[in-house]
């Protein structure tokens, strides 16, 4: 069939990360499903950039898929469980294994990897060979999700 | 006794598996489109006279019978009222063509039609007067079971077809079973997810402001994710609607279906 294409059953790869020197830091943290990722860059990231990218559609927003109840958005996706105090439950290591590639937790996750190649098949061409965020968007995504408390949720 | 050839028991596993439907996927019982809509939506699709799929109902009736070619042969020259001669074809594509040796849908048959019997330059897959025919032939069989036929010529192709749906395929990696099998009824950004049942087709989607045919659907779908979609005619998209037929098989037919 398809050159490329990659049957569900065989689809949970192990991770291969874009760029040499991120995947030099990354070999053995990511090696057996990593729960916690430290971060991509050097600079912080901002999280009011980080709120305008995860609402902007023209760029796969989890809000397809999640839901942030604080966020003044109508119509947000119901697909994966509400974001609200989400900063609770997982702190900026764990949000950052999880926005790069959820699938280091989950092989079967309906979530996409918003920073890995690994395993793509028949990507449209105008995406071929990028991730869906660079480095510094994941965080920048990641210090907003980090805003995301129980407090900031009333 | 003799074991029976591979085909023919490939054949068998299938239609059990078909026949139970616990073993064979985590699959729900089919369930039209239509069914998800919005009241509103599906009182446009109900009413004849304000389901704006008719319009091209009523274009695909001229065509019919419009001679075509040099001989000026018409649709209904060789096969007479629409009516009557196009009942349940639609319900049973895509079917085998032995002739080409492929798999043929409306659309392919009917380009085979224009440019064999008739000498007609063939209307481009995605020409209007192309959804205009395919809208008059599927209406033909609203009401019936959709139902293709699986029989040793077509089974490569459901085998194609299925693995085509449960690829997971572009930039966000999703399958068509991502969202169809396993989310139908929840809701994506604006969207409630429906089965990707193909019954309705040519469907009118408010979406497009305009009326889309099947392989125009799994195009957008396709694009969706960010995958690299097949061709609107391809092998594999007729490979994929049979598997989407055959996958909602016992539904009945509804086009011209309208959709949000
Ligand atoms: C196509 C659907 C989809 C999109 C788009 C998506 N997610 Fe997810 N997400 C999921 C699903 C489903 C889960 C549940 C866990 C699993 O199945 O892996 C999840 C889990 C999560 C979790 C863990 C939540 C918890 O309570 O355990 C976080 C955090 C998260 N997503 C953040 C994001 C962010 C941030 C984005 C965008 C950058 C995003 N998601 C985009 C589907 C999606
Ligand atoms: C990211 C989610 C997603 C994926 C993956 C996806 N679709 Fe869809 N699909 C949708 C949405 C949203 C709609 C519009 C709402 C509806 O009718 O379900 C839709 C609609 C459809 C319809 C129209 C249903 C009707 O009743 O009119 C068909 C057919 C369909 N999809 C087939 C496919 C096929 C085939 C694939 C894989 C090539 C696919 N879809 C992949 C989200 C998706």
């Amino acid at each position: 069939m398809t050159e490329g294409s990659v049957p569900v059953a065989r689809r949970h790869g192990h991770i291969r990360w874009p760029g040499a020197a991120i995947g030099l830091f990354l070999s053995g943290a990511a090696a057996a499903g990593a729960q916690s990722l430290p971060p991509l860059t050097e600079v912080a990231g901002d999280p009011a950039r980080g709120e305008a990218l995860l609402r902007d559609m023209g760029r796969a927003s989890c809000l397809i898929c999640h839901e942030i109840s604080q966020l003044d958005e109508k119509d947000m996706g119901e697909i994966g469980p509400l974001l609200d105090g989400v900063a609770e439950r997982y702190d900026a290591g764990e949000l950052r294994a999880r926005v790069a590639d959820a699938r280091t937790l989950n092989p079967d996750t309906m979530m996409p990897p918003y920073y890995s190649l690994d395993g793509l098949a028949g990507v449209a061409r105008a995406y071929r060979g990028q991730t869906i965020y660079s480095a510094q968007e994941v965080e920048d995504v990641v210090a907003f999700l980090l805003t995301l408390t129980d407090e900031a949720a009333q | 006794m003799m074991p029976a050839p591979r085909p023919l028991m490939r054949l068998a596993a299938w239609l059990c598996a078909l026949a139970l439907p616990g073993l064979a996927t985590a699959q729900d019982a089919p369930r039209s489109g239509y069914s998800y809509m919005e009241p509103e939506t599906q009182a446009l699709q109900d009413d004849d006279f304000l389901n704006p799929g008719f319009f091209l109902v009523d274009q695909g009736l001229a065509l019919w019978q419009q001679p075509m070619g040099p001989e000026g042969q018409s649709c209904a020259g060789c096969h007479g009222a629409v009516e009557t001669a196009m009942r349940g074809v639609a319900a049973r594509y895509p079917a085998f063509d032995p002739a080409a040796d492929r798999l043929m849908n409306l659309e392919l048959r009917i380009q085979a039609e224009m440019a064999g019997r008739m000498q007609a330059t063939p209307f481009d897959y995605s020409a209007p007067e192309m959804l205009a025919l395919t809208a008059v032939i599927s209406l033909q069989s609203r009401g019936l079971e959709m139902r293709p036929e699986i029989n040793d010529e077509t089974l490569p192709y459901l085998d194609m077809g299925r693995e085509i749906y449960e690829t997971r395929r572009g930039q966000l990696n999703l399958a068509c079973l991502h969202c169809h099998d396993d989310h139908a009824g929840e809701r994506l950004r604006g969207d409630v997810i429906s089965q990707g049942q193909i019954n309705a087709f040519p469907i009118y989607r408010l979406l497009w402001s305009e009326a889309g045919s099947r392989h125009r659907m799994f195009e957008w779908c396709m694009q969706s994710v960010r995958a690299e979609p097949f061709a609107r005619g391809s092998d594999e998209f007729v490979a994929l609607e049979l598997y989407l037929a055959q996958r909602g098989a016992g539904l009945a037919m509804e086009a011209p279906g309208v959709r949000r």
